[in-house]
């Protein structure tokens, strides 16, 4: 009885500085409709500025301490409005997708600098002035501190309700979160509004991670690590709702802190069991909503999706005999080089299969690659399993994860389906990770080796050649099947779909375990083409890859991903080899120029170039419902 | 008040406004009439900034107004009552109009809520309402006085009519004409001539982007030419 | 009055919130009929499709479909049943050609659209080019749905709609957003094609001229509550739909 009301107290405070994030992602997605993944970088920040003055005010003071804490808070809050001056601010109007991918380039970023600033070992915090000492209950010392940290949750949160409800700046928000171009409209500077959103979200976050000096030691994984659980909390609370996001988090802190208790290897599995739970009940978490209203992403009109032409047929076959006779013309590198590009060509197509014709844009699809390179991996360590069995082994794995997680996502739509495949990516990653008796944890698997008749870099090479390019075809055929018009006929408009009699959801699972299958076999093959697995290959940057190849090659294209993915394998090589050291913060600047200057993907400002390029010719007006 | 001269919108590679051009005087209530795509919420968004004119000037009480923000627009004393009945549906009567309150404007009637609840008695009666739990009738006023509470000298309704029952359409028609008494200028967008003619003092008829008449509404119902030809009536 | 019943409600309620939208609504369609379904805003007109087409369930009341029982049923097997519909605003599939979106529909309606192989664009080619036959849209079958003009949307949705050959045809607001003239030509096309193949047509309109003009009977809904059934002219002269729905008559063409 003790000790569960102790862990009970342990999750409530571990919820208030989840809460804190989450509260402020949800208040920018909320008025913004961005989903800020650098939000756990403003809380990661947090912490580490807070370390910085507490340590130079001197942490001893309560002055020092919680001046510093205060002003980190602030200054966070000032960084974020600078990424939202400079960066947000000029793609409020592109797609869902690149805005994510923006601000994951500032994670990118904020991870190399915060390396270069505060260097790659942990830094313990001091203890907090004026709550140093313990309570006893039920005969356990419990920390003050984390009594405080209970407190300060609902505190934050009644203040923010005051905030919304009861001034006028937050009746304007909560105008803006619905329909923000009628409140500019009507006179509100929505620019200000937007800005003043921003810094009270980064503050959040930022008092989130300063208040955690005291509790853990300040590290360079607190930013991925707190924002995927910060989007389960935003999923489950429901997005926009701050009460939901308090509820969802002390819901999580809570069972966080049992599930040390019950089976402390994988307590992630807890956390998704509990979103799992409430999406089944309430698809737009505890407190949230269906959107309403004017929906607020930009109306990206589909183009008519033909199939290739006599030409692109050609190039595609000039293409594929290019890559027949390269082995001879290449070295060894670059032979690896192609069968690891012949591999993401896979990886790109299958994702692009849901989020093209599918329209399910998945921002966790390392998933299925990294489950299909374990389960090809676990096979052969566990059972000895050959080489061929083991890539029989991969789809299916990735293909049962599909079924599972799949059926959860395709209930959702649009952010919260981004997040919640992310969430998933994140469970299966952390299991990878934990899990060391069977995973070997951060080491990985070594030695999944190819069977001898495959063990040659060139025969290894056609191997995985020739698998991947059916596997690709097979995908173009589907696409191109009545499966994949009623794929998109859901998409394109879901009530439509439904009313003439296809199950929307089911095909999308069904669509969403193909894609699965299709990344699993891309990620056995290259389990065996690298001899070995590790977690990264399930972790968030994994997942960015494909995500990446597929929207600089053009997500409405079938062809698209294909020459995505040529294009993004020989920017990584010629990045690492370049600035090997500092090749994220590179790479995140990167991603952020391509989305600044192709705020609709490549393939959308090239069609917007043309139409501009066209204006000249329009002669005669055409009628406002024909655009 | 209001001067529009070679006003053009393109939406992408379509052209949506071609040189369109006309006047709206202090006090007027003027229709835009025309068939659906004709281009009349392009050129209300247009004026409002919520659409950018590829060219052309529009002057609001002397000062030019194109390429500006719409905030700035609205402060300078257009009000904009757009088509699609667009309350804030999670807000209260009360919060929906507290978005749209704005400083008193000298040269406009000064709105304050209680002026409001005279004006339209059964928003009085839903105060503590949310948006989302109102008729579309009752949508339709609550975006009017909405944007009445930014003092506006003019007002631009977009197509107030579509969608409304007979028997409300009438309503509304008698709070335009209240409106006009007390000083407001209005330009409205409509389809409904009926509708139009109780309420406009001068009508513009806009078919493919282009202004194709301009005159009074005495002129324009005695003109069955022009009527049958853009209206299809 | 010798044609078939198609459509019953009988006795249909729905409640959201303790606030009854829909209350003991009852009425029917026959074959080739045109019902059409009018009231102020917020009278239930929304709910009661909505019931009729499987998107809400009723709290009680009863819906047939050629006698057999379609109460609760989802859309899909409302549709599987013979039900076809229009919505309000167009909602067609944008990166299809205008036939596509027919081939749509009748790959549905065969039961194929699970097929992994096979080209889609080719299936099902001579009876989705009898359907734009039927609605004039034929010469623009090669068209993207995406840019053609609204008008010719709705006859697109009409010939969708038409893809399994329906007993009953379910259309919210069909000519809203259309200009005077297209709404008459919609609403002729509509009720032809009714007649020639005896289906049963409801529809809701705001626009009055089009509903006297098509509807063979008219049914009033204010507040939840059906408060007139009748033929046009009865409908029109009744004193209460003048005082809640009418009004005096000066906002709709008098004819």
């Amino acid at each position: 009885m003790d000790l569960i009301f102790i862990q009970m107290l342990n999750g409530l405070a571990s919820a208030s500085s989840l809460f804190l994030v989450a509260s402020g992602l949800s208040i920018i997605f909320g008025v913004t409709r961005v989903v800020n993944f650098a939000h756990g970088s403003f809380y990661m920040l947090g912490a580490y500025i807070a370390w910085t003055l507490v340590t130079r005010f001197g942490p001893a003071s309560p002055l020092g301490f919680w001046g510093g804490v205060i002003l980190a808070a602030l200054l966070v809050g000032v960084i974020g409005v600078l990424v939202e001056v400079l960066l947000l601010r000029r793609i409020y109007h592109a797609p869902e997708l690149f805005q994510l991918l923006a601000t994951f380039g500032v994670v990118l970023m904020v991870q190399d600098i915060a390396l270069a600033v505060w260097g790659p070992q942990d830094l313990l915090g001091p203890r907090a002035p004026g709550f140093r000492s313990f309570l006893t209950i039920f005969g356990n010392r419990f920390p003050t501190y984390e009594l405080f940290l209970i407190c300060l949750g609902p505190i934050v949160l009644g203040a923010l309700w005051l905030l919304f409800n009861r001034t006028r700046w937050g009746t304007l928000v909560r105008a803006a979160t619905l329909d923000r171009e009628m409140v500019g409209a009507l006179g509100v500077n929505q620019r200000m509004l937007f800005t003043s959103v921003f810094f009270l979200g980064a503050c959040l976050a930022g008092l989130g991670g300063a208040l955690q000096l005291p509790r853990e030691a300040v590290n360079l994984h607190m930013d991925l690590s707190i924002i995927a659980e910060a989007f389960v909390v935003v999923v489950v609370g429901g997005l926009g709702s701050v009460t939901g996001a308090y509820l969802a988090a002390v819901i999580i802190g809570v069972m966080h802190a049992f599930g040390i208790l019950i089976f402390p290897k994988i307590t992630l599995v807890l956390v998704f069991l509990i979103m799992a739970v409430v999406l089944v009940v309430r698809p737009h978490g505890l407190m949230g909503r269906k959107p309403s209203g004017p929906q607020h992403g930009p109306a990206v009109k589909e183009p008519l999706l033909s199939p290739a032409t006599r030409e692109v047929k050609m190039l595609g076959a000039a293409a594929l005999a290019v890559l027949l006779v390269a082995p001879a013309l290449l070295g060894a590198y670059g032979v690896s080089l192609l069968t690891e590009l012949v591999i993401l060509t896979l990886f790109a197509a299958s994702l692009h299969f849901i989020m093209g014709p599918g329209g399910l844009a998945s921002f966790g699809h390392a998933a299925y690659f990294g489950l299909g390179a374990y389960g090809a991996a676990l096979a052969a360590k566990w059972l000895a399993a050959p080489m061929l069995a083991g890539m029989v082994v991969a789809p299916i794995f990735a293909g049962i994860a599909g079924v599972i997680f799949g059926w959860f996502c395709v209930r959702l739509s649009g952010v919260y389906l981004a997040m919640l495949t992310l969430a998933f990516a994140q469970i299966a990653w952390s299991v990878a990770f934990q899990w060391v008796e069977l995973t070997g944890g951060d080491n990985g698997i070594l030695g999944v080796w190819p069977a001898q008749w495959a063990s040659g870099k060139v025969v290894y090479y056609y191997l995985a050649l020739i698998l991947c390019t059916a596997a690709v075809l097979a995908l173009r055929a589907v696409i191109f099947a009545p499966f994949g018009y009623a794929l998109r006929a859901g998409r394109d408009s879901p009530v439509r779909a439904e009313a003439i009699g296809l199950n929307v959801t089911r095909i999308n699972w069904a669509a969403f375990i193909v894609a699965a299958v299709a990344a699993g076999i891309a990620g056995g093959l290259y389990a065996y083409f690298k001899g070995s697995v590790f977690p990264t290959y399930m972790a968030i940057p994994k997942s960015v890859d494909a995500l990446l190849m597929v929207l600089l090659g053009g997500v409405q294209t079938v062809t698209g991903p294909i020459v995505g993915a040529f294009a993004f394998v020989w920017m990584q090589d010629w990045l690492v080899r370049a600035v090997a050291e500092y090749w994220r913060l590179v790479l995140g600047a990167a991603i952020v120029v391509i989305v600044l200057a192709f705020p609709q993907g490549l393939v959308g400002s090239l069609v917007a170039w043309r139409e501009r390029r066209g204006d000249a010719d329009a002669a005669e007006p055409v009628a406002e419902g024909a655009r | 008040m209001l001067k529009v001269e070679g006003l053009h919108a393109y939406y992408g590679r379509a052209h949506i406004l071609a040189d369109v051009a006309f006047e709206v005087s202090s006090g007027e209530v003027v229709v835009l009439l025309g068939r659906n795509g004709a281009g009349k919420s392009t050129t209300m968004k247009s004026i409002m900034g919520l659409v950018a004119p590829a060219s052309g000037r529009i002057a609001f009480r002397g000062t030019e107004i194109a390429g500006k923000q719409p905030f700035e627009i609205a402060r300078l004393g257009l009000g904009y009552v757009p088509e699609d009945r667009r309350v804030f549906t999670e807000l209260t009567v009360e919060e929906n109009l507290e978005v749209g309150k704005r400083p008193a404007n000298p040269d406009a009637p000064e709105w304050t809520t209680e002026k409001l609840f005279a004006l339209f008695p059964n928003l009085a009666r839903m105060r503590d309402r949310p948006g989302s739990q109102m008729s579309g009738g009752e949508q339709q006023m609550l975006t009017i006085a909405r944007t009445l509470m930014g003092n506006p000298s003019l007002v631009l309704l977009d197509e107030p009519s579509e969608g409304l029952a007979p028997v409300i359409v009438e309503q509304m028609a008698k709070t335009i004409l209240d409106l006009k008494q007390q000083g407001l200028t209005v330009l409205l967008s409509e389809q409904n001539l009926h509708f139009a003619r109780t309420v406009a003092d001068r009508a513009l008829i806009i078919e493919k982007g282009r202004i194709r008449f301009a005159g009074t509404m005495a002129e324009l119902m005695a003109n069955e030419g022009v009527r049958a030809q853009y209206l299809s009536l | 009055m010798s044609e078939p019943v198609v459509l019953q409600a009988e006795g249909l309620a729905k409640a959201f919130g303790g606030v009854k939208a829909v209350d003991g609504v009852s009425f029917k369609v026959e074959a080739g009929r045109l019902l059409a379904l009018i009231g102020p805003n917020g009278a239930g007109k929304t709910t009661c499709f909505n019931m009729l087409n499987g998107q809400l369930k009723p709290d009680a009341g009863r819906v047939t479909l050629g006698g057999r029982d379609i109460t609760g049923l989802a859309p899909r097997e409302v549709w599987a049943l013979g039900v076809g519909r229009t919505f309000q605003i167009t909602a067609t599939f944008a990166s299809m050609t205008v036939r596509e979106n027919v081939q749509m529909a009748l790959l549905s309606h065969h039961g194929q659209a699970w097929r992994l192989f096979g080209r889609a664009r080719e299936a099902h080619m001579s009876e989705a080019n009898r359907l734009l036959e039927q609605v004039g849209m034929l010469a623009q079958a090669e068209r993207a749905c995406g840019v053609l003009a609204y008008g010719d949307l709705k006859r697109v949705e009409l010939a969708v709609a038409l893809a399994n050959a329906p007993k009953l045809l379910l259309m919210d607001e069909p000519t809203a957003g259309m200009a005077p003239r297209e709404r008459i030509a919609l609403m002729e096309l509509t009720a032809r094609i009714a007649r020639e193949q005896g289906i049963a047509v409801l529809f809701t309109e705001h626009d009055m001229d089009v509903v006297f003009a098509h509807a063979d009977r008219i049914i009033v809904l204010d507040r939840g509550r059906l408060i007139a059934d009748g033929k046009a002219e009865d409908v029109r002269a009744n004193p209460a739909v003048q005082a809640v729905y009418l009004g005096a008559g000066s906002t709709f063409g008098a004819h």
